[in-house]
Parts: C-alpha cells; structure tokens; sequence
C-alpha cells in the first residue's frame, strides 16, 4: 500500500502527514496528529461527533479521506477557544449543564459555531434543525439548544 | 486502493475504462465512503474527481441554462441565490438530503449515480428535464436525468463513463417547480414518496408540465399522464383529482419498512396534488 504525502492547514497551522489513501481524515486527526477531541461514534457520517469545517464548511470527517484534505483548511474543536479562554458557547454549555458524557459535545460545538457563524440570531426551530445531524443520547438536546442560543445572544451583545 | 486526482474528466474516464477491478469515483463521498467503511464496496481504483477545474462551479450559458459542477454541495446549492429563484424545486429537494454535515459535502450528481430510487433530487432534476453529460472512452454524450436509473443501485452508466456535468435548461417565464416529500418525521429520514412537478404557464393555463415520483418503483418514474392531467387547465379541482388519480396509477411500489404499497399509493396521489399546488403558485409569480 502506498502512502500519499499530504499537506494541508489544520486550526491555522500547516501540517504535513503520511497518509494511506482508505484512511479517514478523522483517522489521520486522531491517529496520526494527537487531535483527539473529534470523536467516532458511528463512522458512518449518522451522529456528527466528528464534526469539523473543511475549507469553512461543516463536515463529517469520518466522510472525509485524509488525502481529500490536501491543500485544504480544516478547523476541529482543538482551535476552537482562543488561548486559555473558553470560547462563549463552551461557557455556555457548561454554564447550562448541556452534556452529560461529553462524546458527542465537541461535534456539537464545532457544528453550532459554525452555524452562529453564519446566522448570530437563529430561531429555536432553526438551532434544532441544524444541529439535527448531531445525535446526543444523554441530555435529550434541550439544554444544549438552550446553551447555543444563550451564547449566540451573548455573542450578539458583545458585537 | 489506488487513489487518483485527474485533471480532466477525459483522463478519469481512461483510468476507468482501464481499472482491472472495482472502481468508485469520489464527490462528496457520502455514499461511496459509507460503502467503503461498511465493507459494501472496496474499490481497487478510487478516483476523486475534485481536482478537475469546473467541478465546483455553478454556471448560467448565455440561454439561461444551468451548469452544476459534480462536486458542488448541497449546502453550496443552497446558497446560490439565481439559481435558487429559477429553479426551487430542485434547491429544495437536495437541501432534504441529509444533516448540515452530509450537505457539506453531498452532491447532485452523486445522489443520481448512487442509483436510490427514493433519492430526493432526481425526481425534482427529472421533472426540471434536467440532463447529465457522460464522459467515456468513446467520448461524451448527453442523457436525460430520467434515463440514468435502472435500479436500486444501478445506472446506466457503463464501465468507464463518468457524469461530467449536470445541466438544466433554462427556466423560461411564467415557470414553476417544486419538491416535496413524505417521512414520518420533520428531518434526517429518507422519502416514503417523494413527488416534484415542474409547469409553465400561458397566462393562468398550464402549457407544458413534467411530473416525477420517487420511492413507488426501482427507479424515480417521470408520469407523462400525470402531466398530460395538468396540461390545459387552470389548477382547478378537476385537475387535481386528475393529477391525483395518475400518480397512484403510475405508483408500483413495495411494502417495507418505511411504508405500506397502499398508503404509498395513496401519498402519491396527496403529493402530487400539493406539490402542482406550489409549481402553479410558482409559476404565478408567488412566493412559497
């Protein structure tokens, strides 16, 4: 089996990896650069716990080949806070208690950011519907939809 | 698993025709990599068709057709504003498809070749009369959408050729088209019946129409007699029970799961009704 040099800008950084053309990019994330927060929960692109933005677009990288990212920009939950500051909607799901297990709370993030990113003042309709692609088997959704729009309102005063 | 990047549809057609096992080309990849990681398919040549200029490019010709690269997303569909106004019908069938990650990266032409007959774009391109450009060994031909299924999983597409482009005409005036289908749930389900209706108008009559259904047959059906029903009329109440009782004529589907042959049957018809309701007011002018 042949490796594919690739390289590609990942949370701003560019970075280069080995990669055999069947792995994923949440593969090559997790297994080959120590970005562990992405995580698999169905590898079938069903549960977007692997959520991240490929050239600004909200994906699922178990979806995604690790070569597909060549000469590409992919954002994960690592480049989500700047600094040591959590980023607002990571205080706020805290602050509403909007997770239980954790696993699917990364996907969750990366897919709400990038909707606040797109429209800072959803409906509640239109929160549950865009994040209808991220499954959460603890907290039945409510507080995480409460948490995003806290956030996106919080977002919208600090603008 | 040799991976490849062509450079033009040409050379993904030669490498194709030339594989001497399975091969797969790669859009968006929401179905292929889903077969690849459940062990459905494992392609000896997969053959990524995103670095071929165009491929991610809407564009209108100088007739007011439509040019849709194979790998522009439904959510990139969604967010053309022209073609969003000239044909809603067929933007709002790939938009059903799938969560906001799957749009990312799921496109038209891939929902065609993965062959599904309950796919929500393909009757909403059939009854655009959408057409798609093949590209083979022998050269490039151009086939109606309607023509590409042949079953659940299965096209007419031979070893070799690829779908270089998707094209709709050009949508006229006093044109309409819509998209609608039934799940038992608001999102992230697949069709039970799914049903689109493109018309024109001459003033309030309808002059021309083109109906399709999906998930009643192996394929998405065009219904002739379906159109022929509208045809002529002024969106009354006979041509809607016309438009009704020819798309459950047509409907031949399964029972499974999803749904019974006869509620099936019967949402076919409910479907068609509603959905030449929107086209019309479409095609008045009205927004929906």
């Amino acid at each position: 089996m042949t490796t594919i040099r690739v390289t590609t800008e990942v949370n701003g950084d560019r970075v280069e990896f080995l990669a055999d053309p069947r792995e994923t990019l949440l593969d090559v994330l997790r297994d080959k650069l120590g970005l562990t927060g992405s995580k698999e929960g169905c590898g079938t692109g069903d549960c977007g716990a692997c959520s991240v933005l490929l050239d600004g677009r909200l994906v699922s990288s178990c979806l995604v080949l690790g070569v597909e990212a060549e000469g590409r920009k992919v954002e994960t939950i690592e480049g989500m806070a700047p600094g040591e500051e959590l980023h607002p909607l990571q205080r706020k799901f805290l602050e509403h208690a909007a997770l239980q297990c954790g696993f699917c709370t990364p996907g969750f993030l990366v897919a709400s950011k990038a909707l606040l990113e797109r429209n800072p003042d959803p409906t509640e309709e239109e929160v549950r519907y865009w994040l209808a692609g991220n499954l959460c088997r603890c907290t039945g959704y409510d507080k995480i939809v409460r948490a995003v729009l806290d956030a996106a309102a919080e977002m919208r005063g600090a603008g | 698993m040799r991976y490849h990047t062509p450079q033009t549809f040409e050379e993904a057609a030669r490498i194709a025709a030339t594989g001497s096992g399975t091969t797969r080309f790669l859009a968006g990849g929401t179905d292929v990599l889903v077969q690849m990681r459940t062990g459905l398919v494992t392609p000896d040549d997969l053959i990524d068709l995103k670095h071929i200029p165009g491929a991610y490019d809407i564009t209108q010709a100088p007739d007011g057709g439509w040019q849709i690269g194979v790998a522009v997303s439904g959510a990139a569909l969604g967010e053309h504003p022209e073609l969003g106004r000239a044909w809603p019908g067929v933007v709002e069938a790939m938009e059903l498809v799938g969560s906001t990650q799957v749009q990312g990266r799921a496109t038209l032409t891939g929902n065609l070749c993965n062959g599904s007959p309950a796919a929500d774009s393909v009757p909403a391109l059939v009854a655009a009369g959408a057409v798609v450009r093949v590209t083979g060994p022998d050269g490039t031909r151009e086939v109606p959408v309607e023509e590409i299924p042949e079953g659940p999983g299965k096209t007419a597409l031979v070893p070799g050729e690829v779908v270089s482009a998707l094209l709709l005409p050009p949508r006229g005036a006093a044109g309409g088209d819509a998209y609608q289908r039934f799940i038992p749930r608001t999102e992230m389900d697949i069709a039970v019946v799914g049903c689109a209706v493109n018309l024109t108008l001459d003033g309030d009559v309808i002059r021309a129409a083109r109906v399709a259904l999906g998930a009643v047959a192996p394929t998405v059906l065009l219904v002739p007699d379906a159109a022929a029903a509208l045809v002529g009329s002024h969106w009354d109440d006979g041509a809607r029970a016309r438009i009704e009782a020819a798309a459950r004529a047509a409907a031949r589907p399964i029972t499974d799961k999803r749904g019974t042959a006869e509620f099936r049957t019967h949402v076919a018809g409910v479907l068609a009704g509603r959905v030449a309701d929107i086209a019309y007011r479409r095609a008045k002018g009205e927004q929906t």
